[in-house]
């Protein structure tokens, strides 16, 4: 490989472990200052990558989709208005408020009972949503997926850089996103949510509605993931519900957020780079330690190895402690 | 006259509480579903396709609720015990079992041979003993850390994930088989488009292993001291500690119960689908754990009642619904009980 080929494989590498740190830091939000047991991030991941799809794809093709009716033309109408590249932002936008949505209906019936019982709701909606777009064909072309989404300002750049130039669009939108939850947590908001992370009874007892703190933390980590499902579904440029297996759409975040440090913003970004370096390393394996089961395997037993020997990750959560008042 | 309604429900509840056995469950589902099937809009062969289901799902939803109720936590990794004991069963018939010349399928009026009868106590013997070491080797110590219940789960999903992972390096990601011979099925009642059924004797074999296994573990909780310390422990684990009983070999036996009844659900469910696939368990765990909260956290009676409901439900659905959505109904039954009852049918009223 040449020093160009290095580079683009570089670039690629950067996208993908940047959009996984999108995740991670919603991820973030649910569990590591939340709480919240989230196992069905590709839930949301595939509800962001599908909306956005919808929303830019080129029109399908009558004679060649007989079922699929929906979506497409949304683009070539504001086309002619707008430009394709202010959908892209529409898609992101409506991305986020997908995934909202159904994390309100999911986080007010379960957010109430014992917490474990979300996880197995989002579970559930992640199956559901995988089901849905598998069989609902008039919907989103099944099992044939969607694809030609176009990307953002595609028509700047000469196709082989384009990877450069959206590169640059992931990183901001991670630095938007890593400094709006950092924000957020330093807030007297996060504050409470990371109380009832610690002792939710306590919370409550000093007035906190911890329901709603919850909800609205259920709600932030959600729409961050719609987002990073957007972003791939614009990098890839192809989603199918095969996209959304459960390891490489929620097992490989987990293991990236608890890899990087739990509860720490640039811990989670870290993990990030960390367990898709390792991932990407795996495909250098000899063929007889079958690198995709040889994957899962690792994905588990690093999740596990981190729980019992390190269980902050590698950064660990941050001490806030709060400053002394001025006089 | 809600008074009366409420009296006559508190009744009911208590005394299935204290007098109920598994033979109560079994004649009671048998009608409820015989009732069910009866309505001129659901076809019967669909309901009997659902009990057995619910048999199985039974048998996986029973251990959960064992671990969950004892333990506290949901062991995200239940379905992957019931993959590994189909797959080890698989391993000891087709690597172990025929090196030493025991072969054979097509037993009687089954689709398996006599190796599976086999194989499959050494394969739960082994699962059991599996899921006790993991507990030496990582639940425990976490426990005595002190972690919360969710970081427990947590763990089990890491544990799940890389149980399929080993599934998928040591036997492949295709699907596979048991030696299998066809079987005619039997016909009942062909004449008649609802009431036609058709049941596999494979079927009839599942149904009867999962009757027996839940006596069993009836008779455990019930009859024995064991059982007597686990249901103590379920109650209040600091009180049974405090009289005395070793909580040590409590979650010993639970996790060994547990897990040999996952494996046992692995292996029907092989058998009564004719494939394996390293994610048929994961698949599993969506039914397993609606039909564990339908019948509320820690109640094993609860956990049999709500397998039958989910098992017979999904079934059913399919007439109305692409099959496919099966995982769906179960999870929509979930949220609707969750929405109405949060603490299961079994649970009492208020949420949790």
């Amino acid at each position: 490989m040449d020093i160009i080929g290095i580079l683009n494989y570089l670039a690629g590498f950067v996208i993908m472990a940047g959009i996984y740190a999108v995740f991670a830091l919603g991820l973030n939000v649910h569990w590591g200052f939340t709480g919240l047991f989230n196992i069905g991030i590709a839930g949301f991941f595939a509800l962001g990558a599908y909306t956005a799809a919808l929303l830019t794809a080129s029109p399908p093709d009558p004679t060649l989709f007989e079922d699929f009716r929906f979506g497409g033309n949304w683009a070539a109408i504001g086309y002619l208005d707008w430009g394709i590249d202010l959908w892209f932002l529409l898609g992101l936008a409506a991305a986020a408020a997908v995934c909202a949505g159904v994390a309100l209906v999911i986080g007010f019936v379960t957010l109430r009972l014992r917490d474990d019982y979300l996880a197995i709701a989002t579970l559930g909606i992640a199956e559901t949503v995988r089901l849905f777009f598998l069989n609902e064909k008039w919907a989103a072309n099944g099992s044939k997926g969607l694809y030609r989404i176009p990307g953002f300002l595609e028509e700047l750049v000469a196709p082989e850089y384009y990877d450069y130039l959206y590169l640059v669009v992931v990183a901001v939108a991670l630095l938007i996103l890593f400094v709006a939850v950092e924000r957020a947590i330093k807030s007297p908001w996060g504050r409470a949510l990371r109380a009832i992370r610690e002792d939710e009874t306590a919370a409550a007892a000093s007035g906190k509605n911890v329901f709603m703190f919850k909800l609205q933390a259920f709600l932030l980590g959600a729409v961050i993931m719609g987002i990073g499902g957007a972003l791939f579904a614009h990098h890839i440029r192809f989603v199918s519900p095969q996209t959304f297996d459960p390891l490489l759409a929620t097992f490989v975040i987990w293991a990236m957020l608890m890899v990087g440090g739990s509860g720490n913003n640039r811990g989670a970004i870290l993990g990030a780079f960390v367990v898709w370096g390792i991932w990407t390393g795996t495909q250098f394996l000899p063929e007889f330690l079958d690198p995709p089961a040889f994957r899962l395997f690792m994905i588990g037993a690093l999740i596990v190895a981190v729980m019992l020997l390190r269980p902050g990750g590698i950064l660990g959560e941050e001490r806030r402690v709060m400053r002394a008042p001025r006089r | 006259m809600p008074n009366a309604l409420q009296r006559i429900r508190q009744g009911v509840v208590r005394g299935v509480q204290q007098n109920w056995t598994p033979a109560h469950t079994v004649v009671a589902i048998v009608l409820i579903a015989i009732a069910v099937g009866l309505l001129p809009f659901v076809k019967m062969g669909l309901v009997v396709n659902g009990v057995f289901l619910g048999g199985i799902i039974a048998l996986g939803a029973i251990g959960l609720t064992l671990i969950y109720g004892i333990l506290n936590f949901a062991n995200i990794a239940h379905g992957d015990y019931m993959t590994m004991g189909a797959y080890l069963t698989l391993f000891l018939m087709g690597n172990v079992l025929a090196g030493v010349g025991i072969e054979g399928k097509g037993l009687g009026p089954f689709t398996f041979g006599y190796p599976l009868l086999i194989a499959l106590p050494i394969a739960v013997a082994a699962v059991a003993a599996g899921a006790i070491a993991l507990d030496a080797l990582v639940y425990r110590r976490l426990r005595n850390r002190g972690v919360n219940v969710v970081t427990l789960a947590m763990t089990s999903l890491g544990v799940a994930i890389a149980m399929r992972g080993l599934v998928h390096l040591l036997w492949g990601g295709d699907i596979q088989r048991y030696p299998r011979e066809s079987r005619q099925v039997y016909h009942l009642l062909e004449g008649n488009q609802s009431l036609a059924v058709r049941i596999a004797p494979d079927a009839i074999f599942i149904g009867i292993a999962a009757v027996v296994l839940v006596a069993a573990v009836y008779y455990i909780l019930n009859r024995t001291r064991m059982g007597k310390a686990m249901r103590a422990t379920a109650d209040n684990a600091d009180l049974a500690l405090a009289s005395g009983i070793d909580t040590r070999r409590v979650v010993w036996w639970t996790w060994g119960i547990g897990a040999a009844l996952a494996a046992t659900a692995g292996i029907l469910l092989a058998v009564f689908q004719a494939n394996l696939t390293p994610i048929m368990g994961w698949k599993f765990l969506l039914p397993l754990f609606a039909a564990l909260i339908l019948g509320s956290i820690g109640n094993p009676y609860g956990a049999l009642v709500g397998a039958f409901i989910i098992g017979v439900t999904s079934e059913v659905a399919t007439q109305w619904i692409n099959p496919s959505y099966k995982p769906a109904v179960a999870f929509a039954i979930m949220i609707g009980v969750l929405l109405v009852r949060p603490r299961g049918i079994f649970g009492g009223g208020g949420r949790d």
